[in-house]
């Protein structure tokens, strides 16, 4: 599915190497974790991967299904089955949440020279998986996270992904600013698109939203590199005896 | 005062050029008086407080400078599916043959050369008058210039509810056509007006519209300017409001080398409301000024001024914008915003809001602000699969949606909403 190779990255405006040689390989239906401290290059990642200005490749490669990910726009990644939730969701004035919901779907259905949803088809199915999420009318009709609480910003993330059906799901701090209620309801929510195919890569700083969200492999990142690689006893490792021992024993 | 002979030669010039307009009685007295104010404030120029940010000299040159015309029958005319009484005008002249019978209930509309020949007109208590109200205290020279010779214009009287609008079509086809309109409307109490209006008019365009509404009367205004990358404008809408009368209107200016919207509106009595909105969207050649000035003169009053602009390479946007709130105006709820979207770094704005308040008891905001797109939401878009240009084109429309919201029929606002995509489509923003 998704597979990075010896990727290094470097701010765009000025001399600073974020990442170094990050290797992953995600297989269908895996879900993997990235775990670390702050700085390590984390959401670095899932930014490069996603498309954002701001960042230079200097050397790898990232492939989805063996496409080349690194030298498509944003939306033809988004096409090709990549999805990242964002650890801060943007606020778009102006634009009703179900309107940006239609427009990406159709966007991408386009894209992938299928036919567009009606509005009346549309409709039912966003009703649908807004419920299992809880979300309301309401908040379907207002401008995109505007005015939306933390946690409503987070169910927004996974209604999108739930809509666009991606293959490829990357949580970047999902969990941040999520009270527990909040962090059961979105984890329920991935869990949900968990079919053995779609694959997921989940960034965060804790332990704790993995043990909603089970992840098959787990990665400590430092450095701009991932460190360690292991099952899921590796991330009660980190909750347990923190960061340190691990950064110290990779030098 | 006497002018500065550099004044006094080039309104000599100016005035030189115009046809002579014939006429006696009311409307020639109307005119003298016009010519009168004219001559004694002289055309503008660039020191004066209101024209600093808008070269006037192309409207102060005797001769309207060419305007090629331009094709836009690539999109349906403005307003095509709505039953209305149509009202041609060529180069600035009525075209009866190709306008509609101007036959409606509860509206009596008349050509202002017509009602010009007659004794007695209800026309004389309006036409230069709130023009002259509106002097004060800023000068308008080309709104009366405008009442000084414009030689044609139409008359609306409504007494009831208009069954449907009343659209003026503006049609250009002279390149160095140099057009003078001039409208009064005079809405009885409790009487109810829409009024269209588009198309470019001509090379050069001045337009004044006079618009009484009495008590309890309601007019909306929606005007389309015209395709034309060529032609220039000077517009003014004079008006003056009576109790619990409401007063909206709503400008769309997509290209055009020079305009210059001018809106004096007057609360006059209680509870009256006014609405002057704006979208304009320029790409390179463009100028366009919305200069307005709203006064509440009685209590509890509300006026909105919602103007928006898109610039890019190299089109300039201006926005002077007053609320003046007069002892005794109390309970006045004033809200101003003017804001504009930069698609790239050529491109500029210049915006002088104003508030002047001799009253204790009102609520009064503005706000100003101009700033290129917002990359992280553009980023955002494309991220959940949007096109870029689709996802600029969506933040454009979002930026412009609360200058569109002033517009109270859904089927005109959408259309309007289409013919900014169609826009933006065609000029396909930068990056």
């Amino acid at each position: 599915m998704l597979e990075i190779k010896n990727l290094h990255v470097k701010l765009e405006e000025e001399d600073k190497v974020i990442l170094r040689g990050v290797d992953l390989k995600i297989g269908p239906g895996e879900v993997h974790a990235i775990m670390g401290p702050n700085g390590s290059g984390k959401s670095t990642l899932s930014y490069v991967l996603s498309g954002r200005d701001g960042y230079e490749v200097t050397e790898g490669s990232a492939t989805l299904d063996g496409q080349e990910l690194l030298e498509m726009e944003p939306e033809e990644r988004a096409a090709a089955g990549l999805f990242l939730a964002f650890q801060y969701p943007v606020e778009i004035p102006g634009v009703g949440n179900m309107t940006f919901l239609r427009t990406a779907v159709n966007a991408q259905r386009k894209a992938r020279g299928e036919e567009e949803l009606s509005a009346g088809d549309f409709l039912k199915i966003v009703r649908e998986k807004a419920k299992t999420l809880k979300i309301d009318a309401e908040m379907l009709k207002r401008p995109v996270n505007v005015g939306f609480s933390g946690g409503e910003k987070k169910r927004n993330e996974i209604l999108q992904m739930a809509m666009l059906e991606p293959r490829m799901c990357i949580l970047d701090e999902t969990d941040s600013g999520l009270d527990v209620d909040a962090m059961k309801l979105v984890s329920d929510g991935v869990n949900a698109l968990r079919d053995g195919k779609r694959s997921f890569l989940v960034i965060t700083h804790y332990q704790r939203l993995l043990d909603h969200i089970k992840p098959d492999v787990v990665h400590i990142m430092a450095g701009g590199r991932i460190v360690r690689t292991g099952g899921p006893d590796l991330a009660l490792e980190v909750e347990q005896n923190g960061y340190a021992d691990i950064l110290n024993e990779v030098g | 005062m006497a002018l500065p002979k550099a004044k006094e030669d080039a309104l000599a010039a100016r005035l030189a050029a115009l046809p002579a307009v014939e006429g006696k009685g009311w409307l020639a007295a109307a005119r003298s008086e016009a010519l009168a104010r004219l001559s004694a404030m002289g055309l503008p120029g660039r020191r004066d407080e209101y024209w600093r940010y808008t070269d006037p000299a192309s409207l102060n040159a005797p001769e309207a400078p060419v305007a090629r015309r331009f094709d836009a029958s690539d999109e349906a005319a403005p307003f095509d599916g709505i039953d209305r009484v149509r009202l041609v005008f060529v180069d600035g002249v009525f075209d009866a043959a190709a306008s509609d019978d101007p036959a409606l209930a509860g509206v009596t509309i008349e050509r202002l050369a017509e009602a010009g020949r007659r004794d007695i007109h209800w026309a004389q208590g309006l036409y230069g008058v709130l023009e002259a109200r509106g002097q004060t205290p800023v000068a308008r020279p080309f709104a009366a210039l405008n009442t000084g010779f414009a030689s044609d214009g139409v008359l609306i009287h409504v007494t009831g509810r208009a069954a449907k609008p009343v659209s003026l079509v503006y049609v250009h086809e002279a390149e160095t056509s140099d057009a003078i309109l001039h409208h009064c409307v005079k809405l009885d109490p409790g009487a109810e007006l829409t009024l269209l209006e588009n198309g470019p008019a001509a090379a050069r365009f001045s337009k004044v519209l006079e618009v009484e509404v009495a008590e309890g009367a309601r007019f909306h205004h929606i005007r389309l300017q015209g395709r034309d990358h060529e032609r220039r404008a000077v517009t003014h809408i004079f008006a003056r409001l009576g109790a619990g009368a409401e007063f909206r209107s709503f400008t769309l200016t997509a290209n055009g080398r020079l305009t210059r919207n001018e809106a004096v509106v007057e609360l006059a009595g209680a509870e009256a409301r006014a609405h002057v909105a704006g979208a304009a969207v320029g790409d390179g050649d463009f100028h366009h000024d919305d200069t307005v000035f709203i006064t509440h003169a009685a209590e509890a009053c509300e006026s909105r001024q919602v103007f928006k602009k898109v610039l890019m390479n190299g089109a300039v946007g201006v926005f002077q914008g007053k609320i003046l709130v007069k002892p005794g105006a109390q309970k006045t709820d004033g809200y101003q915003i003017s804001q504009s979207l930069l698609l790239d770094e050529d491109s500029q704005f210049l915006a002088k809001p104003e508030l002047e308040i001799y009253a204790d008891d009102v609520k009064c905001s503005h706000g100003s602000t101009s700033g290129a797109i917002d990359e992280t939401a553009l980023f955002y878009l494309q991220s959940r699969g949007v096109p870029r240009r689709t996802a600029q084109a969506l933040l454009v429309l979002a930026f412009l949606a609360e200058a569109i919201d002033e517009v109270a029929d859904e089927t005109i606002a959408e259309d309007i909403r289409a013919r900014l995509e169609r826009w933006l489509a065609r000029h396909g923003s930068r990056g």
